[in-house]
């Protein structure tokens, strides 16, 4: 255990744990992406909502997500750690100094950016995650007649829905869930919440672009093989697919519905 | 005389790591473009002794490139201007007639000022008797193709092995973080079959040593890379990762 220790309480150690935590939320910004492509589907949330279900109710699921609370903690309190580190490794500071000239700005600013994807993260768990799991949303019945595929749907009164279900009785499926989808369109609606989802986005790409690539650095992966497909993907997908993908929900739903 | 320049420093003043430095503006007049940095700063200097005031104290040796001890932090950026450069090397012509320049000190809380723009770097010393060497056996002088070795890896190791241990990559890096400079250290040995005997006590000592010296974390910036004068990559600090992470979480208990 002490030997454990030491590494973790090294300069490399630290890093170390930067490393994997980020590379795990970045993992996990995949499924999350993948699974919130269902909002784009034109049915009413139905996919969407089942989908919300299964992800807070399925047990390996849930272990995961709160792995990844505490990697969220975790990195976050990591990077302050280093980051006070680093400013008494230099205490006197320079007059004149040109980091733009040597390194890029998303290099230098990683603190920052985290701080804002830190504050984004908060504010989007309060939105849907808080208000999901504490009942805030409101209630939803699909029922799909499944010889004509046709849907119909209506709000449920708060007091009428108890837990979610899912069944077919006569050829029909009913489906009564949290509706999220709704709750998601709803806030939506705000310019400011939208414009807000689009910088953290922002903040998201820059955040990535250095991160992706540096978590292998710090892990010493540097073979020269492979190491274009970890920059492609790192700034590609990372830095640009998927803050795209992510900023452009709020954006449907703010002009488009 | 055509093509000489005048010259406004700013050059940060201080008596020793006690006190608190601040910079104080002097002129260089009539300096050819043809001069080093360094001998700019001793045509300031003749003139401050002739005046009787205490000469700007820097650091310097070979004045070629290959010491590493001249620094000097000129106008953002150590060793100046240009990449690939050490102070000395660094020509007048890099600059214009009429320029100020913004002459500090490597700032870090491993390099404490001596005095002026000088500072201590024995820091960079410790870290290197941690570690930096191979045990080799006296006796006869080995065949020269007794060991083999690729040539790409002997290249790769002498490529590590031209850290001069001048201090720029701390002085470049935003963290003050002596990442490049050890993991060349480490580098040069771990690829060499010399230096397999040590290989991942050297990579622990190494690195502990540079976190007692209170050097800053890397966080992959690159400033360093650019800055090195030698071009130092930084794949060494890959390679400095990769032996410690394998020296503590697994080399370390291999041996029953
Ligand atoms: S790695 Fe480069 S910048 Fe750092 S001490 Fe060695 S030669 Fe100087
Ligand atoms: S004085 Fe030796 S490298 Fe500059």
């Amino acid at each position: 255990m002490s030997k454990s220790k030491q590494v973790l309480s090294s300069s490399l150690g630290k890093k170390l744990i930067m490393s994997l935590t980020g590379l795990f939320l970045c993992s996990f910004l995949v499924v999350h992406l993948i699974g919130n492509l269902q909002l784009f589907y034109n049915d009413q949330g139905k996919a969407f909502n089942d989908y919300a279900y299964f992800m807070t109710h399925f047990t390996p699921i849930k272990i995961i997500s709160y792995l990844l609370y505490t990697s969220i903690v975790v990195h976050a309190i990591y990077a302050l750690v280093v980051t006070i580190h680093n400013r008494k490794a230099r205490p006197v500071g320079y007059a004149v100094y040109r980091g733009s000239e040597n390194s890029a700005w998303s290099s230098r600013n990683m603190g920052i950016l985290g701080t804002v994807l830190l504050v984004f993260i908060v504010t989007h768990m309060s939105n849907f995650w808080w208000k999901y799991h504490n009942d805030s949303v409101p209630y939803v019945e699909y029922r799909t007649d499944l010889k004509t595929n046709q849907t119909t749907v209506t709000e449920l009164v708060a007091g009428e829905f108890t837990e979610y279900v899912s069944y077919v009785d006569n050829e029909v499926e009913v489906i009564k869930a949290k509706d999220l989808y709704k709750q998601v369109a709803f806030a939506f609606k705000e310019w400011y919440l939208v414009a807000f989802y689009v910088l953290g986005m922002a903040a998201l790409s820059f955040h990535l672009i250095h991160g992706f690539k540096s978590a292998f650095q710090t892990l010493g992966f540097d073979n020269r093989k492979y190491i274009p497909i970890i920059r492609f993907l790192g700034i590609w997908i990372f830095g640009v697919v998927i803050p795209i993908a992510f900023a452009a929900m709020p954006l449907y739903f703010y002009f488009l519905k | 005389m055509s093509g000489n320049m005048n010259l406004t420093l700013k050059v940060w003043r201080q008596k020793n790591d006690k006190t608190r430095g601040k910079f104080i503006t002097y002129q260089a007049n009539g300096i050819s473009q043809d001069m080093s940095f360094l001998e700019m700063l001793d045509v300031v200097n003749e003139d401050l002794v002739r005046k009787g005031e205490d000469p700007i104290y820097f650091d310097h040796d070979c004045r070629e490139g290959i010491c590493g001890m001249c620094s000097l932090h000129i106008n953002g950026r150590p060793h100046g201007p240009k990449q690939g450069t050490t102070t000395c090397q660094l020509h007048m012509r890099s600059f214009h007639d009429g320029q100020t320049i913004v002459i500090e000190p490597w700032r870090a809380a491993a390099f404490p000022v001596i005095k002026d723009l000088a500072v201590d770097r024995t820091a960079f010393d410790r870290i290197q008797h941690a570690g930096g060497y191979v045990n080799v056996n006296t006796g006869g002088v080995p065949d020269a193709n007794g060991i083999p070795i690729p040539k790409t890896v002997a290249d790769e190791a002498f490529e590590s092995a031209t850290c001069i241990g001048c201090g720029a990559c701390v002085a470049a890096c935003k963290n003050a973080s002596a990442m490049l400079f050890v993991s060349a250290k480490i580098s040069q040995y771990a690829l060499l079959p010399q230096g397999q005997t040590e290989r991942y006590s050297r990579a622990q000592a190494m690195v502990a040593q540079m976190d007692a010296e209170g050097f800053g974390n890397c966080t992959n910036t690159g400033a360093c890379e650019a800055e090195c004068p030698v071009g130092i990559k930084l794949t060494n600090i890959a390679r400095m990762n990769r032996e410690y992470l394998n020296a503590k979480l697994f080399k370390e208990e291999e041996a029953h």
